[in-house]
C-alpha cells in the first residue's frame, strides 16, 4: 500500500469539512511552504512525526562506478529527515507484533 | 520552522481561521504517521517519499564482557528527497 498526496487530500476533505478541489489545494499550499522553508536553508520540526534539516555538502572527487572515470562532484545542499521518537515508536510498536 | 510557524503560514496562505489551519496540519500529519504505523509507504511527487526499513535482530555481545545481548528487530522509517525538492535546493 501507499499513501498519495490525493489520499491526504482526501482525509483532510473528508475530515475537515472541505471540498476536494480546496482540500487539494491545501495539501499543495501545505507542502510547498515546507518546500521553501527548505529550500531557504531552515530546517522544519514538526513534534511528532519528525524533523527535515538542510545539510551543505563539501564538493569531492568521486567516480562514475561504471565507468572508473573520475570527476569533480559540485558543492550541494541536500535534505535530511529524521523520524520523532514517538513516531519510531508507534511503528515500532504496531509492526513488531 | 515547526508546526505551529507552519499553521500559521498555512492559515495567512489560504486565508482560514487558526483553528482550521491546525486541524489541518494535524490531520496530514496523523495521517501520514498512521500509513507508516501500518507498514505503507508515502510517496508525495516532487516532495518526497518515506518507507519502513526493517533491521532484522541478531544476536550480540557487549565487547568487554562477552556477554550475549538480543538485539531485536527493529523497523524505522526513512524519507528520500523528491526530485523536484532536490533540484530546487541546488537551483
Amino acid at each position: 500500500m501507499t499513501l498519495t498526496k490525493a489520499d491526504i487530500a482526501k482525509k483532510i476533505a473528508d475530515d475537515c469539512g472541505f471540498m476536494k478541489g480546496e482540500a487539494t489545494e491545501i495539501v499543495e499550499k501545505l507542502l510547498d511552504i515546507i518546500k521553501q522553508r527548505l529550500i531557504a536553508g531552515e530546517d522544519v520540526m514538526i513534534s511528532g512525526f519528525g524533523k527535515w534539516t538542510v545539510k551543505s555538502k563539501h564538493s569531492r572527487r568521486g567516480r562514475n562506478p561504471q565507468t572508473g572515470e573520475e570527476l569533480i562532484l559540485d558543492a550541494r545542499k541536500v535534505v535530511t529527515w529524521k523520524y520523532s521518537p514517538v513516531l519510531k515508536k508507534a511503528v515500532n510498536s504496531s509492526l513488531s507484533k | 520552522m515547526n508546526k505551529s510557524d507552519l499553521v500559521k503560514m498555512l492559515a495567512k496562505e489560504m486565508d482560514l481561521p487558526m483553528r482550521k489551519a491546525e486541524e489541518i496540519v494535524d490531520m496530514v500529519f496523523r495521517t501520514m504517521s498512521a500509513a507508516l504505523v501500518t507498514g505503507s509507504r508515502i510517496e508525495i511527487r516532487g516532495f518526497g517519499s518515506f518507507v519502513i526499513k526493517k533491521y532484522e535482530g541478531y544476536t550480540g555481545r557487549n565487547p568487554k564482557t562477552g556477554e550475549k545481548i538480543e538485539v531485536r528487530t527493529k523497523y524505522l522509517p526513512f524519507f528520500k528527497t523528491g526530485k523536484e525538492l532536490r533540484e530546487r535546493l541546488n537551483g
